[in-house]
């Protein structure tokens, strides 16, 4: 019944397909709770615009010429865009840890950067569903052109990477849901919302404005921001530099962990 | 030849706990190997280690001689688990979850038909469509069969694959295990079910306290063993003489079961000895020492 196994096979120094076949596995499993995945955080960004487009939308002009609704979609669609990537790495491999599931990946073939980038490309393409779906709902409540679309999508793809490479390190450290609820009730939502996202820094006071620029969620919407309407809080490769240097961090850390088993190979 | 398992001064440290110290064998290719040992006696560790689920504190593993650390491709390659928890993933269907294992290996649409195959074989088809959530335990338990088994892996290791499985569907795993051996596979049985490593296994590794205390072909273990038991029915007033008293291993109202050495005590001086004392032997009845004799007289434990 067995057959010798195939010594090419085993010689090969790369697994793509196994690599190809988890990250399509990933992106199964968020659509195949589409409605939980997709759009629920579509429905929530639009209760949010409804909410302070009907409040502020007479009141806020942060950028000459572009009004507070327009401002405020971009920011959405980065939140949104932050907690699902985190979200979509982070509960698939912490379900999968309490249910025992995570064993047949570990029997597997797989080398540590192959399960990274499995993982982390299919969180980036739910954000980017997410994003787009939300970019297309804003249409609705205001035409937004892209100015700059290169610096959109380098944004996107650089934030969700981030945010993906999070979610899987904080899979890899949780024990539980509760742990998981921890890293996104006292990091990932605090840090969005105070990011930007509903103002300009340079609205703020000094010191807070100053501190916001320790906080790189900022530069992801600030430089997602840019994108749409040419102009931002930062120069444009000032956070492109920032969210290209968080990622290579989290994806050192993430990396390391699976590399020596951290918390999953006992 | 290459063996299918090497172990080589394993030890494994949690913290205080010495789970494995030192264990050392090989399984050759094509053996139908039983490791048994009482709880916590470290097999499911060192099946973990074997499988790469866990990291060895000391020693090395390796399947088909390749490093289950250092070359862990070819080594998982060569490998297919099927684990004891009962566990799955909710989100899609039989059929799917064998063709993403599958992947995992490297397999594509190639694989499929050997899927359709191992379907049949374990009399799942007609649920391969459906979640594996809606499966029975017995079901479920054959999924992780044929998980294993997805890539043709030479070696299988089943770790205490008829834990809770009705006698039918136990049966039918003999069966299939048999099979898989008989078409060239390495099998690695971890059972609590004693005679059914009597029955199936080749050579048997019994493993206590984090030690290998035996090592032996399954037949010679039992030839070996130098008691066999005489299990009497009698019949009779006073007290049973001490010199047969001391070889009563188990007594339950007038049934006495006693333990004889080999060349040393003999059946005839027993009945002797007990019709001297005034008692009547209704019944009689021998047996030879099973697997579960052997493995209580070499841990100590009656926990099997």
């Amino acid at each position: 019944m067995h057959s010798p196994v195939d010594s090419a096979a085993m010689a090969r120094r790369f697994n793509p397909r196994g690599t190809w076949t988890l990250f399509q596995k990933e992106v199964r499993r968020f659509l195949s709770v589409i409605g939980q995945t997709v759009l629920a955080p579509v429905v929530t960004a639009v209760l949010y615009l409804l909410v302070f487009q009907h409040v502020l939308e007479d009141r806020v002009n942060v950028y000459p010429g572009v009004g507070y609704t327009a401002f405020l979609i971009p920011g959405l669609v980065m939140m949104s865009i932050i907690q699902n990537a985190f979200a979509n790495t982070s509960s698939s491999l912490t379900q999968s840890k309490i249910m025992g599931n995570l064993v047949f990946l570990l029997f597997a073939p797989l080398s540590a950067v192959e399960i990274f980038v499995a993982f982390v490309g299919a969180a980036i393409v739910r954000a980017s569903c997410v994003a787009v779906v939300l970019y297309a709902v804003g249409w609705l409540f205001i035409p937004l052109p892209l100015q700059a679309p290169l610096a959109a999508i380098a944004m996107l793809v650089l934030s969700a990477g981030c945010l993906a490479v999070f979610g899987l390190i904080a899979g890899i450290v949780a024990q539980k849901f509760d742990h998981l609820a921890a890293f996104q009730n006292f990091f990932i939502m605090p840090f969005s919302f105070l990011s930007g996202v509903f103002y300009s820094i340079h609205s703020l006071p000094e010191f807070w404005e100053q501190a916001s620029r320790f906080n790189p969620f900022f530069y992801m919407i600030d430089g997602f921001r840019y994108g749409f309407f040419g102009v931002a809080d930062a120069p444009i490769a000032h956070s492109l530099g920032v969210v290209t240097l968080f990622f290579l961090i989290l994806a050192c850390v993430a990396l390391w962990m699976l590399r020596t088993g951290y918390k999953i190979r006992s | 030849m290459t063996q299918a398992i090497r172990v080589e001064g394993v030890h494994k440290r949690f913290g205080d706990l010495h789970a494995l110290k030192g264990v050392s064998f090989g399984i050759e290719q094509g053996e139908y190997f039983g490791l048994l040992g009482p709880n916590g006696a470290g097999k499911s560790t060192l099946i973990n280690i074997t499988a790469g689920l866990v990291r060895a504190s000391q020693g090395q593993v390796s399947v088909m001689g390749h490093d289950v650390v250092g070359a862990f491709r070819p080594a998982r390659q060569s490998l297919g688990v099927v684990p004891q928890e009962i566990v799955y993933d909710p989100f899609f269907s039989v059929r799917d979850i064998l063709r993403i294992q599958a992947g995992y290996f490297g397999c594509g649409r190639d694989a499929w038909p050997w899927i359709d195959e191992l379907l049949e074989r374990l009399d799942l088809t007609s649920k391969c469509d459906a979640s594996i959530r809606q499966l029975s335990g017995g079901m479920k338990r054959r999924v992780l069969i044929a998980q294993a088994l997805v890539h043709r892996p030479p070696v299988v290791i089943l770790d205490e694959p008829t834990a809770g499985v009705d006698v039918e569907l136990r049966r039918t795993l003999w069966e299939f295990t048999r099979e898989l051996h008989a078409a060239g596979h390495t099998i690695v049985l971890t059972t609590h079910y004693l005679e059914e490593a009597e029955a199936l296994c080749e050579r048997i590794a019994i493993m206590d306290h984090g030690e290998l205390r035996a090592l032996e072909r399954t037949d010679d273990f039992l030839s070996r063993h130098p008691f066999r038991f005489l299990r009497l029915s009698i019949d009779g007033p006073g007290a049973v003489p001490d010199a047969i008293e001391r070889l009563v291993c188990a007594r339950d109202n007038d049934e006495l079961e006693l333990r004889l050495t080999r060349g040393q005590d003999s059946v005839a001086d027993v009945l002797d000895g007990l019709r001297d004392a005034g008692f009547r032997v209704t019944d009689v009845h021998t047996r030879e020492p099973s697997l579960e004799d052997i493995f209580v007289e070499l841990t100590g434990d009656h926990d099997a």
